[in-house]
């Protein structure tokens, strides 16, 4: 009973939890349809690569999972969101490929400029895309969802007049590399993989953490006690947008073209939910980015799943709906408390009896 | 039940994890009666409080109220209201944002026929209100653009309003002036007559006394006694709050106090001001010394203060801070120099509510060594546990979140964040607000220990006792600006209150 009391108090046992529940759903699928129970879990090797639903999801999750850093540590510091995040992503990568295939170029199968210019220049342009939302917000008090709607609906365009309103393929082995894969692992996985590790590494061994927490639960307090308020979220804005940056790429890399109509689009609203599923306030304060991370691919795996029982594209978002409000109301203190309450009552009886 | 007894609390039992916050304790109060409920902090005051009010739903004990059968049993603030029992709490509950209008209505606005909100009306009665109780402010204006005392009286004033049978008032006099703490009392004394019970909590024992018909003590979380005024005199209260016999506060005196003028300058600002805050005042402070800031609420004090820390960045004049002249422009400009400021309002700038208390501690800290260079966790748990040692601070663990700590234990959680970083010039702007009795004298006899250290501390207190207590030197301000400076043979409570008041020269 302690043990059980120990795990459900830990902080990340409801995103947890809710993955598991996707999770099952699966498993109770397969066993339905007669197919074997945890084909969900399989993994296997074919072609010399690796295959399997899980292995789709971390796949196909690397974008929302590299947002959800930067979302997290948004949310955490300013109490709003960067809706700005899946335009600047379609920005990054449009600014990439028009620079690897030269201006008006649509179709190559040889870089213009070198590789990594391409890619630092994307990296480099959602970096600025932040560097702008964070001034906004931090220096001119917009409200982050006001301040961040400017690049969710210029991000996109300006991105599409770099490519003069094409698609532009960039169809060099190099570059597909980044959506493929690295050996039998699919590199957006890894790519994902550093990003987390990079920031999970930065969030213990420096004191950035405490600094956005503290900011994000009281700014004037954090201010007399020697933060620069203002610096900090600017830098969480900035963080983000690299984020963006990097997501964008590795979307761009999949299809090996800039399609700027479609990039990212709407992937701004998973990412705020995998903070939100991660057990995280969206009013800002105390965060968990582990949590984040969890959401991010329990989103992905609800799509996957759903993909997998035949639901079609069209209909797939309401049964997210769904399964998203499940998750949200598991998670919230009427319910907790509910819970709380009910093991308190188990309890009282057995004392009794 | 007595027919007079308008409120009655039996038995109530509270427990917090880790700490029982009330045993066992009785509370009853009378028609027509204020009683002060007085307890050190964490004696369970608050607790009680919000057991009462529906807040928190306690464990044990029932509640009875004058005309209605049975046990009470409050589910929120709101019920409790309607069943007669208004709040106003420490710490100003109401929404800045709002007009003052609002804010005495919302809930409970007047409507018109077609059931919106009658502005007009509303706007009437709220100025009425304002009238009667010789408030002077435009009920239209924003909550916010008053001061924190004014907001604290339009607080009374809307659970006045609300008609009650009984009043709870939890330190409403902590951010008032001498002046309005009087127009506080008449209103009180008011409602007294028209046979409201009134619960009344605050540290200033001076305040029991002029207004109060009885006392009830507590002590961790369990009932000392009820007694009346008269069977209660001061010492004995004192010592029946803290559980043992007082050694006066007078037992602090300065000892090798007096003439620091020959030490060497920490602070030497000419000319510093802050448009629309303060006017220029120039400002030398020495080694070692305590220099107290006096003056009306509202006359510039923590106005002063914060030009100096940068809270407030100064528009003209010069700073010489150990003879270098520097230009601060934020407060980590004045952390690297050695200075701290413990600000005013507690709730907004001093706790960051949803981190423990050992982040809270070791936060100035961490801010002075840089984003870069993470305290490792072993020290910083040495140094919270080093600070809850020394300055006695209650929590149940140091990973407490401290807005779960009771407001004198907040206040020496950030008291303590600024001694961690070793200040050689600490600015304490009402550090002892909302604070009990022994607190206080521990947290003054900090400020002359300091001083011993030869560290320099700028001390601002509305209570002039205290600061007589501490200080060497006192800067007195008017309306806005510094008008003159105290020390030696005037430094007396007269001599203070003269130089408060102005007048004729």
């Amino acid at each position: 009973m302690d043990k059980v009391k120990k795990i459900t108090k830990m902080k990340l046992f409801l995103p947890i939890f809710s993955m598991i529940l996707v999770m099952m759903i699966n498993v109770i699928y397969d066993i339905a349809s007669g197919n074997p129970p945890f084909g969900f879990f399989s993994i296997s090797i074919n072609n010399g690569i690796l295959y399997g639903r899980l292995i789709d999801v971390l796949n196909r999750g690397s974008e929302v999972a590299i947002l959800a850093i930067g979302m997290t540590l948004v949310v955490s510091a300013s109490a709003g969101t960067d809706i700005s995040v899946g335009s600047v992503m379609s920005l990054s990568g449009g600014l990439c490929c028009m620079l690897l295939a030269g201006y008006g170029v649509t179709n190559v199968s040889e870089y213009a400029v070198p590789l990594w210019v391409g890619m630092l220049a994307g990296i480099a342009i959602a970096c600025v895309c932040g560097l702008f939302n964070g001034f906004l917000v931090a220096y001119m008090n917009i409200q982050p969802m006001v301040a961040t709607l400017i690049l969710w609906s210029a991000g996109r365009a300006i991105g599409l007049l770099l490519c003069n309103s094409n698609i532009v393929y960039v169809r060099v082995p190099s570059f597909q590399f980044f959506g493929a894969y690295c050996g039998i692992i699919p590199t957006p996985i890894l790519i994902a993989a550093v990003c987390v590790a990079v920031a999970s590494i930065v969030l213990k061994s420096t004191a950035l953490g405490t600094y956005i927490q503290s900011v994000g639960i009281n700014k004037k307090a954090s201010r007399i006690s020697g933060f620069n308020s203002a610096k900090i979220i600017l830098l969480c804005y900035v963080i983000c947008g690299l984020c963006a940056g990097i997501a964008g790429l590795v979307a761009t890399c999949r299809i090996y073209s800039a399609d700027t109509n479609n990039i990212g689009l709407n992937m701004e609203l998973d990412a705020i939910l995998a903070v939100a599923l991660g057990g995280n306030s969206l009013g800002g304060g105390k965060f968990n980015l582990a949590g984040s991370i969890i959401g991010a691919y329990t989103i992905q795996a609800i799509t996957t799943t759903l993909y997998a029982l035949g639901v079609s594209s069209a209909q797939a978002p309401v049964f997210k709906a769904i399964v998203v409000i499940l998750i949200v109301v598991i998670q919230s203190q009427p319910v907790k408390d509910y819970f709380k309450k009910l093991s308190a009552k188990k309890a009282g009886a057995k004392e009794a009896a | 039940m007595d027919s007079n007894i308008v409120l009655s609390a039996k038995g109530i039992c509270m427990t917090f994890p880790g700490v029982k916050a009330l045993q066992n304790v009785d509370f009853n109060l009378r028609k027509g009666e204020i009683r002060a409920l007085m307890g050190e902090n964490g004696a369970g005051k608050s607790t009680l409080i919000k057991c009462l009010t529906g807040v928190n739903k306690f464990e044990a004990g029932e509640i009875h109220l004058d005309g209605i059968d049975g046990p009470v049993v409050n589910r929120d603030t709101l019920d409790a209201q309607r069943k007669g029992i208004s709040t106003v709490y420490q710490e100003v509950n109401l929404c800045p944002n709002l007009s003052v209008a609002e804010n005495l209505f919302i809930g409970r606005e007047p409507m018109t026929k077609f059931h919106t909100v009658n502005r007009r009306k509303m706007n009437e009665m709220a100025a009425k209100l304002m009238k009667d109780l010789d408030l002077d402010v435009d009920v239209t204006q924003n909550l916010e653009e008053y001061s924190l005392a004014l907001q604290q009286m339009i607080a009374i004033a809307r659970a006045v309003d609300m008609d009650c049978k009984v009043l709870i008032l939890d330190e409403p006099t902590s951010s008032l002036d001498d002046n309005e703490v009087a127009k506080l009392f008449v209103m009180m004394r008011r409602l007294r007559e028209k046979g409201v019970g009134i619960m009344f909590v605050t540290h200033f024992l001076e305040q029991v006394y002029e207004v109060c018909d009885g006392i009830t003590v507590l002590r961790n979380g369990t009932l000392v006694g009820e007694y009346t005024i008269d069977e209660l005199p001061r010492v004995k209260l004192v010592a029946a709050m803290m559980g043992k016999d007082f050694d006066d506060l007078a037992s602090i005196k300065q000892e090798g106090s007096g003439d620091k003028s020959k030490e060497p300058l920490v602070i030497d600002a000419k000319g510093l001001s802050h448009a629309g805050t303060i006017k220029p005042f120039d400002l030398e402070i020495h080694k070692g010394e305590v220099i107290g800031l006096t003056g009306l609420l509202g006359s510039g004090r923590s106005e002063l203060a914060r030009a100096i820390y940068g809270a407030d960045r100064a528009q003209t004049g010069t700073l010489k801070v150990k003879g270098k002249e520097v230009s601060i422009k934020n407060p980590i400009d004045a952390m690297n120099l050695g200075m701290g400021l413990l600000p005013d309002d507690r709730k907004a700038e001093g706790i960051i509510g949803d981190l423990s208390v050992r982040e809270n501690i070791i936060l100035a800290m961490q801010a002075k060594q840089g984003i870069f260079k993470k305290i490792p966790m072993a020290k910083q748990i040495e140094i919270a546990d080093k600070f809850i040692e020394m300055l006695q601070i209650k929590t149940a663990s140091r990973e407490t979140l401290i807005k779960q700590l009771s407001g004198g234990n907040q206040q020496k959680a950030i008291l303590a964040r600024w001694l961690a970083t070793n200040p050689d010039f600490l600015i304490l702007d009402e550090p002892t607000r909302g604070i009990d009795i022994g607190t206080k004298t521990e947290i003054q006899k900090l400020v002359l220990k300091l001083a011993d250290e030869g560290k320099s501390v700028m001390f601002i207190s509305s209570e002039i006792e205290e600061m007589l207590r501490t200080c060497n030197r006192m800067a007195v301000l008017r309306d806005g600006a510094k008008v003159g400076e105290i020390s030696g043979d005037d430094l007396t409570q007269e001599g203070v209150m003269k130089a408060i008041a102005g007048g004729g020269k």
